[in-house]
């Protein structure tokens, strides 16, 4: 239906028609542009860097400068239909506290992540002995803004403990969905869908 | 038909004045009547009035913003963001620049003539606010009839302005584009405001405001005034490079106090041309109403219950370097945005020129303020 990001496709696809949403790391608000012209969706971004920003601002998008680890405090509870946050949580100080304030935010959050645990970075790291650098996580270990590393079974044991609770999820695999079975080992990337 | 019609009215233009017999009621208990308001209007208003733009100034500015100054013969203040092709276009808006109450560019001010002593009211002028400033607008906007504003910008005290509209007239304005600003002023800013006052308190020559007779003005102290506010609107990095400590038409030290360094030179021509064009009770006046501002306390002290009847999107930009009003007041007017559940943006940007930036070259400026405003025509 667009030329989004495959997870912010999966996204696009699952939020509900005119409702209010919250990006967390919007970037450029790609995103927030598709929801706003294809489902009417009042969307709001929250976004670290500052091109970005004003490159959102510039779409005609609501968007606001600020860092996900200290600035979702700001906002009531319950303000938003959903809160997303896409590939950001990896790069988040506290992933945990970020995802509880995603889910008193909003009514429910999408949270994607890469996943670490794919067996290309498996086996990178067992033969090769080094921190994997693959096609999905380009970056080095000394250059990465990804500083706290997840796998899919990581995200379901934090969910579990919290008393989350999954109401939906895909996987991808370059590109493409692909079937739960086997998620933490064969998906490059994974989407949920949560509520508190 | 439109612009024909718009053109013959004489409330439409450059160079306007008008008489407006108010009262305009004031924060601080005073009245004010009758009150002239001296605007610039450019472009043409749109059928349905949907078009207006009114931009506000900021402490020494004035309403001469994309047409020549008539005293300083220089170009108008904002050119590089109002004119044809640029964000804010007369082509497709109807651009509104009104000289503040309180200044002395034509508005009501110190130096108008009291009707009650067919003088001229010095410092029996009463003590005004940002909000007044804002009331007086609102006088001429009904005078234009603009029963409703597509947006509101300005930067720093414009700035103040802007944030303040949707606060005072919730179905009045759209959208409000608040740059380089605060939601209130802080120790520091009141600080320096008050260097400034007492430099001109203190020059012999204002006489308790009351110079305007003979025309012999405290131009010393407002000078003075001038070149101590003027270093709070640069950076350090800005100031450095563009003086250094580079000596002044002189190849060394003249163990005097001369104005040896370049910087000393150029304070001093930016203070003595200000006071060829600003008028010393003016500038007391206008910094007292900066200095009083403080939008939370007129609303029991929480700033997100200011902007809980608000309506307007909101667009808040602030520059890296200013030091004035750092990035941080803008923070903390979006977060009250935030938390009052309105649509607001926010950008910090990157100049080396400090608070001024917003009046220099500012190109990514310019994109989020075109941006901003096109999302409005949806």
């Amino acid at each position: 239906m667009t030329d989004l990001r495959p997870d912010l496709e999966i996204i696009a696809r699952h939020v509900r028609e005119g409702s209010r949403v919250l990006d967390v790391g919007c970037g450029d608000g790609a995103l927030m542009a598709a929801l706003r012209d294809l489902k009417r969706v009042d969307a709001r971004g929250l976004e670290l860097n500052a091109d970005n920003v004003a490159a959102a601002v510039a779409r005609g998008l609501s968007v606001v400068q600020g860092d996900a680890d200290t600035d979702l405090g700001y906002y009531p509870d319950r303000s938003f239909d959903y809160a997303i946050l896409s590939q950001t949580l990896q790069t988040t100080r506290r992933p945990d506290r970020v995802i509880e304030a995603l889910l008193r935010i909003g009514s429910r959050a999408f949270v994607s992540f890469p996943n670490f645990a794919h067996w290309r970075g498996r086996m990178a790291l067992l033969f090769g002995g080094r921190m994997p650098v693959t096609r999905l996580l380009p970056e080095r270990w000394y250059d990465t803004l990804n500083i706290h590393h997840l796998t899919i079974d990581d995200f379901r044991a934090l969910v579990k403990e919290r008393g989350w609770q999954i109401e939906a999820q895909w996987f991808l695999k370059g590109g493409r969905e692909t079937g739960g079975a086997n998620a933490n080992l064969l998906a490059e990337h994974a989407v949920f869908l949560l509520k508190a | 038909m439109a612009h024909a019609a718009t053109n013959m009215d004489q409330r439409f233009g450059t160079g306007r004045r008008v008489l407006l017999q108010g009262p305009l009621r004031l924060d601080s208990g005073a009245a004010l009547s009758p009150v002239e308001i001296a605007y610039e209007t450019y472009g043409t208003l749109a059928p349905d009035g949907r078009n207006a733009i009114l931009i506000c100034h900021a402490l020494t500015g004035d309403q001469y913003v994309a047409s020549t100054h008539p005293l300083t013969g220089k170009p108008g203040w904002w050119t590089r963001l109002v004119g044809e092709g640029l964000p804010i276009d007369p082509q497709r808006h109807f651009i509104v620049c009104a000289n503040v109450l309180g200044s002395c560019m034509g508005s009501s001010g110190p130096a108008s003539i009291d009707p009650a002593t067919a003088e001229p009211f010095g410092m029996r002028f009463p003590v005004i606010t940002i909000a007044d400033m804002v009331r007086a607008q609102a006088l001429l906007l009904d005078h234009l009839g603009i029963e409703r504003l597509f947006a509101v910008i300005g930067g720093s005290m414009g700035g103040m302005q802007a944030l303040t509209w949707p606060t005072i007239f919730p179905d009045r304005v759209e959208a409000a584009i608040v740059i380089a600003s605060t939601a209130r002023h802080s120790a520091q800013n009141i600080a320096f405001h008050e260097v400034g006052r007492q430099a001109i308190m203190a020059d012999p020559k204002w006489r308790g405001g009351a110079y305007y007779d003979d025309g012999d003005v405290p131009a010393a102290g407002l000078a003075v005034a001038r070149m101590a506010a003027h270093i709070t609107y640069l950076s350090e990095a800005g100031l450095t490079e563009k003086f250094g400590r580079r000596l002044q038409a002189r190849d060394a030290k003249t163990f005097g106090f001369d104005a040896d360094f370049q910087v000393e030179s150029y304070l001093r021509h930016q203070g003595l041309s200000f006071v060829e064009r600003f008028d010393a009770n003016s500038y007391l006046y206008i910094t007292r109403a900066m200095d009083y501002y403080d939008i939370a306390e007129d609303h029991g002290g929480a700033l997100a219950a200011a902007f809980a009847a608000t309506r307007a999107r909101f667009c808040l930009i602030s520059f890296d370097t200013d030091w004035l009003y750092p990035t941080a007041e803008s923070r903390i007017i979006v977060h009250a945005l935030n938390a009052a559940g309105r649509e607001a943006s926010f950008v910090e940007l990157s100049s080396p020129f400090g608070h001024d930036s917003f009046l220099l070259d500012a190109p990514e400026m310019n994109r989020v303020i075109d941006g901003f405003l096109r999302a409005g025509r949806r």
